[in-house]
């Protein structure tokens, strides 16, 4: 077992003689250990990051050495949504669906400079600037496309932060909690989040008609009462 | 040397009096039609003048007065194409006759140019959205819509340069995000749903027996999330038992504005948003884009230049094949052994473009009259080393551990993708078009760059099914390592880049479709310049786009796991598909 090191907590002695057999630790690093070594990707690709997701799957760089080769492409069985690639607003509704579908404990990885905050694509009508607008992310990877390394990298970083959780402290594991549920995003006119309908509501009723400059919408609404 | 351009003997004008006139717009060519005879005079170039491939339909606004459809169609035996346009004036409802009965191939793009610029086509058999969503506001790509974030009309813009002054996007807009909706919209009112059209669309497969019972088959959707699909793709179809009786592609869930996009950006900031086109081919992609503002910019590259873009799409061919068939094994139930196989080879052609162009997938490399840069110490020695010998052998490993495979073969062979004239009147492309036995490869078809030096064959296979369309991507790699070997042995010493480089190009005005036969299919980019620094239009024919158009006549009939590896033939791939 090369974890053995992190999973053997300090502060006991124990005696040489039993030292290769013998190993006291907590039962939150016991319980980590396993969750880190096991994490199963949701199959979930969707533009160019989603080939480097492959490449480091593949045997060059090889992900099974993180326990993490076995992709899974039902929400159902996985751990982590690897949200590789540009998230466009038609796709959010299906985003978040697969989010909600995941048991928990679940963990969001951003892949690349689209999935973080829209990337090169971020001015486009059709895109959403960051996944983290709609599901909660738990690490960014930079990059257009991160590099498979890149990739690595950011998975050990989750592994770091599954490290640190601890039983009595996760949110899973509190009396009556249930998986997040995120509200699902509406296609209407535009992308829109069940969140946020009165704003929409409010700035819609005072916005100029449909076809003129947004920017001289800013002028007509953006007084600081506006977005109390 | 054959150029691009599109010289044209025949007199339209002549054939068509008061129907057709000359385009005589400087920089422009081809012929403007009457919108009423439209349907006349492409049945005519069709059928008389032999015009059978319709190459691409776009559309353009010429804010602020009319509206135009470009058509474009070439023919299968070679040769130069044909423009001919249509134009409207720009007052709602601008309505334009459908040429999906001539080329069926036109359906998904006039639905596209239906969507994006709101243009009606009469008589079409299936108007409905395409990219966007189905109650989406407005027609993006309208120059009078502006998107949320609009800051100019062109970049770069001047909130953030010269003097570096940063204010973000979301500050500009209202709503603090990539939003906009219209004025005194209620988003508890909604009352359409998105997804009726698309099964009202599919309710025609309804079928009634003989007793007058009405039988409901079962609809499922695959995707957008699903493993088969390579992306975010989607089909509904509709099933009796596990035959595909019907189908409706569902596309749009990667559409990244690609065009909108690029009419902002100068002509050089596209040169990097190409690479994510088809992000397999990043090489393949930027020649199709600098070929067309070459061709309006009157440069050449040198001839370094010329063998280095030759040996980069050559390379870029073999990757996507070797890709291909690993992934259609993936498809047809083989998990990951062959595409691990596959993957294998490709990292080592990713080391090439790494080390060419500093980066693996998003290359970069072309530049208007040149490349970027040299290949580096050592480069030129390894890639000598991969086509000299080891993806010969590779090629030769997969033939002897897949071609004959009883598996492989009772799966694949007799299942008919399509035939040889469904493919050219759906406007197919690439090497589903040669698998079904017509030897149309724009490399001989048209030569572009220097491809009319090189001693090589166009891959061809009779008979259109699954196992030929496996076959002649085994060929198509045989056939460039053959040209590769060729280059590598000619390519002379120099510079490989005409001019001095530059930030800002000075593009005459005109328009200007730049074509390659990229491993999809006909890559081809059509540029509209006013003489600013920005295009005025930028289009994009994506062969996975309209090679998708023909997947329902393909399925039906066949079984559902077939569908699967149909799809993974066609070889789509979904930053181009949606654009």
């Amino acid at each position: 077992m090369t974890d053995n090191k992190e999973l053997n907590s300090p502060g006991y002695e124990i005696p040489d003689d039993l030292a290769h057999a013998v190993s006291i630790t907590t039962i939150d690093r016991l319980y980590n250990w396993g969750r880190r070594s096991s994490v199963w990707p949701l199959m979930f690709g969707l533009a160019c990051c989603a080939i480097e997701m492959i490449a480091a799957q593949a045997s060059r760089y090889d992900l099974a050495r993180f326990g993490m080769e076995v992709m899974r492409p039902s929400p159902r069985q996985s751990d982590l949504m690897i949200v590789a690639g540009t998230v466009t607003k038609k796709m959010v509704p299906s985003i978040v669906r697969l989010y909600n579908q995941m048991p928990e404990p679940k963990y969001v990885m951003a892949m690349g400079a689209c999935a973080s905050g829209g990337g090169p694509f971020k001015e486009g009508y059709n895109v959403v600037a960051g996944v983290d607008k709609f599901i909660p992310v738990d690490v960014y990877v930079p990059g257009c496309p991160p590099t498979p390394q890149a990739l690595i990298a950011g998975l050990i970083k989750l592994q770091e932060k599954i490290d640190k959780q601890s039983i009595r402290k996760v949110r899973w594991y509190r009396k009556g909690a249930d998986t997040v549920q995120i509200p699902v995003p509406v296609l209407g006119p535009d992308i829109m989040d069940p969140r946020r309908y009165d704003e929409i509501k409010r700035l819609a009723s005072r916005a100029v008609p449909a076809g003129e400059k947004p920017a001289e919408a800013v002028e007509a609404t953006s007084s600081p009462a506006e977005e109390a | 040397m054959a150029t691009l351009v599109h010289t044209e003997t025949l007199d339209l004008a002549a054939r068509f009096p008061g129907a057709v006139t000359a385009d005589t717009r400087p920089g422009y060519s081809g012929w403007i039609v009457n919108k009423e005879n439209l349907v006349e005079v492409a049945t005519t170039l069709r059928d008389e003048f032999g015009f059978d491939l319709l190459s691409h339909v776009t559309g353009v606004d010429y804010f602020p007065d009319k509206m135009e459809v470009v058509y474009n169609a070439y023919r299968t035996t070679g040769g130069p194409g044909i423009f001919f346009k249509v134009q409207v004036p720009r007052v709602d409802p601008i309505e334009v006759p459908s040429v999906t009965p001539i080329w069926p191939g036109a359906e998904f793009q006039e639905r596209e140019i239906f969507d994006l610029y709101g243009i009606k086509f009469t008589n079409h058999p299936d108007l409905r959205r395409i990219l966007m969503w189905e109650g989406f506001d407005g027609h993006p790509l309208r120059k009078d819509w502006h998107e949320p974030f609009y800051e100019e009309d062109n970049k770069p813009f001047k909130s953030r340069w010269p003097d570096g002054k940063f204010l973000s996007a979301e500050d500009k807009n209202p709503y603090k995000d990539n939003l906009r909706f219209p004025q005194g919209f209620d988003p508890e009112k909604i009352t359409f749903d998105g997804e009726a059209a698309l099964y009202g669309a599919l309710a025609k497969y309804q079928t009634t027996d003989k007793n007058g019972l009405k039988t409901d088959h079962v609809i499922v959707n695959m995707g957008p999330q699903h493993p088969s699909t390579h992306g975010v793709f989607r089909a509904a179809v509709v099933l009796d038992g596990e035959t595909v009786i019907g189908l409706k592609p569902v596309m749009g869930y990667l559409h990244r504005n690609h065009e909108k996009i690029g009419e902002r950006n100068t002509f050089l900031q596209n040169m990097p948003f190409t690479d994510r086109l088809d992000y397999f081919n990043s090489m393949s992609n930027n020649w199709g884009y600098s070929l067309a503002v070459e061709k309006l910019m009157g440069v050449k590259p040198p001839e370094r230049a010329e063998y280095l873009r030759v040996i980069m799409a050559e390379l870029s061919r073999i990757q996507n094949h070797l890709i291909l068939i690993g992934m259609l094994l993936n498809d047809l139930g083989t998990f990951f052994t062959p595409a691990l196989y596959a993957f294998e080879e490709r990292e080592l052609i990713l080391d090439i473009f790494e080390a060419t162009s500093g980066t693996r997938m998003m290359c970069n490399y072309h530049r208007f009259g040149g490349v970027a840069r040299d290949l580096p110490a050592g480069v030129f020695e390894k890639i000598r080393d991969l086509v000299e010998d080891r993806i010969p052998r590779k090629a030769d490993e997969f033939d002897r551990f897949l071609t004959e495979n009883e598996v492989l073969v009772s799966r694949m062979k007799g299942v008919k993708v399509i035939n040889g004239e469904d493919a050219i009147n759906y406007s197919i492309t690439g090497p589903v078009l040669r698998a079904a036995g017509i030897p149309y490869d724009v490399r001989r078809a048209q030569p572009y760059g220097i491809y009319d030096r090189f001693d090589f064959d166009v891959a061809l296979r009779h008979n259109g099914d699954l196992y030929d369309n496996y076959l002649i991507r085994l060929d198509e790699i045989r056939q460039s390592v053959r040209i590769l070997q060729q280059a590598l042995k000619q390519m002379p010493e120099g510079p490989v880049m005409t001019g001095k480089p530059q930030y800002q190009v000075r593009v005459p005005a005109g328009e200007s479709y730049g074509r390659i036969e990229a491993p999809k299919g006909e890559l081809g980019f059509y540029i509209i310049s006013t003489g600013k620094p920005n295009p005025w239009r930028y289009h994009v024919r994506a062969p996975s786009f309209i090679n998708i158009t023909a997947l329902e006549k393909m399925c039906v009939g066949q079984k559902i796991a077939d569908f699967v590896a149909i799809l993974g033939v066609i070889d789509i791939v979904l930053g181009e598909l949606d654009r």
